[in-house]
């Protein structure tokens, strides 16, 4: 079944985002633009290498991944939850999760799982030494 | 605590930073001929990673070299060759040595350097390599183990104010001080509004005095340099004023330094910006005249120092 599901996805997302299938999907959080075709599967924004016409370091002749995000969580009418979303930092791949069904771990809370040393670094910065 | 965090965390003082130069053969004689160079002008001087996805001896082995030799390492570690256990065994090997400075890259691609068919990493980014620090400076490996005590860390990264989307690159600098960074020394720039619109950004989004900018200048002897950077660098982008007024001058050598000049003074005089980075290209005296028409100067350095160091 967890197959069946894997292969409906790779199907229908496949063609629409280029879906990698990372089975930790984030989309919604990056303008509808998958971060994993990104050439360094960059999940946090744009590298320092994007080209003075917007387009990508290691593929001239492709736009950069981010900066394509960055203009539809824009532009787009999303959702302004997931627009607020577009910041966030988030979590490294689960390499374990890689080729199944995305959908799957979203509805088994299985994706937001995170390492317990990444979990508890929290995002306050006074804290520490 | 290193010198570069007790200057930008407890004074106002305006930092130097420097780029080691790659150590390739002759490792130890080279690293001290540049040591004796850099030594008592900079706060802090980057031991890059492989640099320009070209491989050269370690960042480890050489910020390690570095306090030996009586500079201050910033040890920068990319993305693009090694994994999250690679990348935290590193930093707690250079913490072994009281390496405390740290700068998180994404990295240039695989395909900039001259093994374009080595397999890129990138397991984590730029922001979550920060994360990653600031985990192990908390005292705890990513899994939850203890790493007891904790190291002292001092974590940096980098930012490219001038590539776009230029309206996001603020956002990304407060992701990444979100994630734990205390500095982000920036690239090269020769988009003077650019370098204002992002220090601008920085100050208006109440990360002035939080987050210490560090934007980079350049010593080139001519044209020849703009050009490469300009045909060759993807995220760096010299407009063509910038280059002919360096060409077309009658001394391109004193030009390109005036040059230099001007860039160094108009990223000092921008909000939130607590130092400069010099990238050095000429190899000349020109970097002792940078330093001294900006107003610093040489620190003596002793012998003891040098041997408790």
């Amino acid at each position: 079944m967890a197959e069946f599901i894997a292969t409906i996805e790779h199907v229908i997302k496949g063609p629409a985002w280029g879906c990698q299938m990372c089975g930790q999907c984030v989309l919604h959080s990056t303008g509808m633009t998958c971060p994993m075709t990104c050439p360094k599967t960059l999940r946090n924004g744009p590298c320092g290498g994007v080209r003075e016409d917007g387009n990508c370091e290691v593929k001239p002749e492709m736009q950069c991944v981010w900066n394509k995000a960055y203009g539809r969580s824009e532009d787009w009418p999303l959702p302004q939850s997931w627009k607020d979303e577009f910041n966030h930092l988030r979590p490294p791949v689960d390499n374990r999760l890689k080729g199944g069904s995305s959908w799957k771990n979203f509805f088994s809370k299985r994706d937001r799982w995170t390492p317990a040393g990444w979990g508890r670094t929290t995002d306050d910065q006074e804290g520490g030494h | 605590m290193s010198t570069l965090e007790r200057k930008l965390t407890q004074t106002n003082d305006i930092v130097f930073t420097a780029e080691f130069p790659a150590i390739d053969g002759n490792g130890m004689d080279k690293a001290k001929k540049n040591a004796e160079r850099m030594r008592g002008w900079f706060d802090g001087v980057n031991a890059t990673d492989n640099t320009a996805a070209h491989a050269h001896a370690s960042n480890v082995a050489s910020a390690i070299a570095m306090k030996q030799l009586g500079l201050e390492p910033i040890m920068q570690i990319v993305c693009r060759d090694k994994n999250r256990l690679a990348q935290q065994a590193d930093i707690v090997g250079a913490a072994m040595f009281g390496i405390e400075n740290f700068c998180a890259l994404t990295g240039d691609d695989v395909t900039a350097g001259d093994e374009a068919e080595a397999r890129r990493v990138f397991d984590l980014d730029g922001p979550q390599l920060i994360r990653l620090m600031s985990t192990l400076k908390r005292g705890e490996y990513m899994s939850g183990r203890a790493l007891d005590p904790a190291p002292h860390m001092f974590i940096g990264a980098v930012e490219n104010p001038a590539a776009p989307p230029l309206d996001y690159r603020v956002l990304r600098a407060a992701k990444k001080y979100a994630a734990g960074a205390k500095f982000l020394q920036l690239q090269i720039c020769y988009h003077q509004d650019r370098l204002e619109k992002f220090c601008a950004g920085i100050a208006g989004s109440g990360l002035g005095g939080k987050l210490a900018i560090i934007p980079t200048v350049v010593l080139v002897k001519g044209a020849r340099p703009l050009h490469f950077m300009h045909n060759k660098v993807p995220g760096i982008d010299v407009p063509a004023d910038q280059i002919a007024r360096v060409e077309k001058s009658a001394d391109p050598s004193e030009e390109a330094y005036q040059q230099t000049l001007e860039f160094a003074q108009h990223a000092l005089a921008q909000p939130a910006v607590r130092g400069l980075h010099i990238t050095d290209f000429r190899h000349d005296e020109t970097l002792e005249r940078l330093m001294t028409d900006l107003g610093r100067v040489r620190q003596p350095i002793s012998t003891e120092a040098l041997l408790t160091n």
